[in-house]
């Protein structure tokens, strides 16, 4: 539906009469159903949606209504959400059902947005692709023959085929923006500790957002200006004051920009993207923006620094899944210790046995200060060396991913390839600094290019000012 | 790192993981690709630099110690695989 494609149109055509949210909602609702093959959805709260967006329309003829109104909103199956199942794809959590609601959720809701379903991911958000789901792997609404990327690959789709205006996902290492560069949609990772992680299922604490898909930037905008800010079940989440995103969105000045030699260097990046972004490149320079190369010697190193760190997180989060308060429990077991390896063995893939494997590893006695120490070293070099780069320039801009999305299986015999899909997004979430990717053109297979823009934590506004300024330029 | 079957059944025990023979050997070869590829950090020299060990900027934000309700019983013990009327079950610990 035309009328659909931004919540401004949405709004207009509610004030209008033409349309209500239960319409609103039946329409994604017949798209789901319609597009059910992709598999972005895990589950659909079909009844529920309807039974709230009559209620919205109460509201919105009384006046009441939130300036969520009528926005139909997707999220992630590691968003606990209060009596409903969620899993994080994993078989270790099936049947599982939130006995609370995730901050950034409930705020969604308070402002009467309508939760729709829930969607597909990786498990635990590991992965790349989406192809490490129990509920099985999403298709690319622009080829079912590729990924959707991961670990939001379900979060993604629903915007893309739209299936919902909106969609919450999570962004670790790359988990937003690596699949809203192979969906064709906005993503968004926000600073870390901007949005509370409150009912967020952890992957790894020091790296994990809350990230945003949405179709356009001032969407993405609003939803970040809900559900941002201090909240008291999350000791490490921002005291700062949240901006009025959505009202910021104009470019007030010509800005000053650099691009990473080393990223569009390298040999694994795909030429069509690298035209994509010079081709951006140069229209900034049209439009009077300074446009300059600079180095990062660590691109080589942001990977491996991000992977003992993260793995290392992951296993100590993820020791609570034990097969004893929840979850799934082993019918072979002869004893505790017995049921704790068997419940685990069982319940985990493998791709999650394997960061939790290497997790222990780095952390055990032996190799403590070897890897781990090591990797928080390097971090901080990371982390300055990049906020050194933005003291000079007020945006970093690369592609979001090196190549456009793969097909099935194409990674899945190796690893260390999977880790390096996420080459250009891991400096930021080292960093702990805001990024968004935005979609800037197509290969020649027709699969859409994304490019990522970077700043300085908190500058959220910044970015989206510029994604919009970038999105518009000819 | 060359990651040997000893290694790999000691941190897989500490993991509270079982490996099958093949899923073990699996887990060997991946393990030593993975620590392989994380050594290249070795290149860099941290000789007098700190660990960044926190990436919040926000020190001890506590809230205010008021009474509230907790998690109620019933809801507490609700995914429970195995419970009674107050307690998870779990196979007896002590013969």
């Amino acid at each position: 539906m035309e009328a659909l494609i931004s919540f401004e149109k949405t709004q207009e055509e509610i004030k209008s009469g033409r349309i209500d949210c239960v319409g609103i909602v039946k329409h994604y609702l017949n798209n789901i159903q319609t597009k059910a093959s992709l598999n972005a959805f895990v589950e659909v709260y079909e009844e529920e949606a309807l039974t709230r967006a009559a209620l919205i329309d109460q509201k919105i003829k009384a006046g009441s209504a939130g300036k969520l109104a009528g926005m139909v909103i997707g999220i992630k199956d590691v968003l606990c959400y209060e009596g409903h199942e969620v899993n994080a794809a994993s078989k270790i959590l099936s049947g599982f059902e939130s006995q609370f609601t995730a901050t950034a959720v409930q705020r969604l809701i308070d402002e009467d947005a309508i939760i729709i379903g829930r969607l597909n991911c990786d498990e635990f958000a590991m992965g790349s692709s989406n192809e490490n789901s129990y509920h099985g792997k999403v298709l690319n609404d622009a080829d079912h023959e590729r990924v959707p990327g991961g670990s939001s690959g379900g979060s993604a789709v629903a915007v893309q085929a739209d299936l919902c205006l909106v969609s919450l996902g999570t962004d670790t290492g790359g988990s937003v923006r690596q699949p809203a560069a192979f969906c064709g949609v906005v993503g968004l990772k926000p600073t870390y500790s901007r949005i509370s992680r409150y009912g967020l299922i952890a992957y790894a604490s020091s790296f994990d957002t809350i990230g945003i898909f949405s179709k356009n930037i001032a969407d993405n905008a609003l939803v970040l200006e809900v559900m941002a800010g201090a909240d008291e079940y999350d000791s490490t989440v921002s005291q700062k004051p949240v901006p009025s995103y959505s009202t910021l969105l104009a470019l007030k000045k010509k800005t000053k920009v650099a691009y990473i030699k080393e990223t569009m260097d390298s040999p694994a990046l795909q030429p069509e993207i690298k035209v994509a972004m010079q081709e951006k490149i140069n229209a900034l320079r049209s439009a009077g923006h300074e446009v300059e190369e600079v180095t990062f010697p660590y691109l080589d190193y942001v990977l491996p620094t991000y992977y003992i760190l993260t793995t290392a997180e992951a296993s100590a989060n993820l020791s609570r899944f034990d097969g004893v308060k929840y979850g799934y429990r082993s019918a072979q077991t002869a004893n505790l210790e017995s049921m704790y390896k068997k419940s685990r063995g069982e319940g985990f893939s493998e791709e999650v046995k394997r960061r939790i494997m290497v997790g222990t590893f780095v952390l055990s006695a032996s190799y403590y200060d070897a890897y781990f120490t090591k990797a928080q070293k390097v971090r901080r070099l990371i982390k300055e060396k990049t906020e050194d780069l933005l003291s000079t320039y007020d945006f970093l801009i690369l592609p979001t991913t090196p190549t456009t999305a793969f097909k099935f299986g194409e990674h899945s015999g190796d690893p260390v390839a999977m880790y390096l899909e996420d080459l250009y997004t891991v400096q930021a979430s080292v960093s702990g600094i805001p990024a968004i990717s935005i979609p800037i053109g197509h290969d020649k297979k027709g699969l859409p290019i994304g490019m990522q823009i970077m700043a300085n934590a908190f500058k959220e506004a910044d970015i989206y000012a510029f994604a919009a300024a970038v999105s518009n330029l000819k | 790192m060359k990651i040997d079957k000893n290694t790999i059944q000691k941190i897989a025990h500490l993991s509270r993981l079982e490996f099958d023979a093949q899923g073990e050997q699996k887990m060997i070869d991946s393990m030593t690709q993975i620590l392989d590829w994380v050594e290249k950090l070795d290149e860099l020299d941290t000789e007098g630099i700190e660990p960044l060990t926190t990436m919040s900027s926000e020190v001890n934000v506590l809230r205010a110690d008021e009474v509230k309700p907790p998690l109620p019983h019933d809801k507490g013990l609700k995914n429970a695989p195995q419970k009674d009327s107050d307690y998870f079950r779990v196979p007896k610990v002590l013969e």
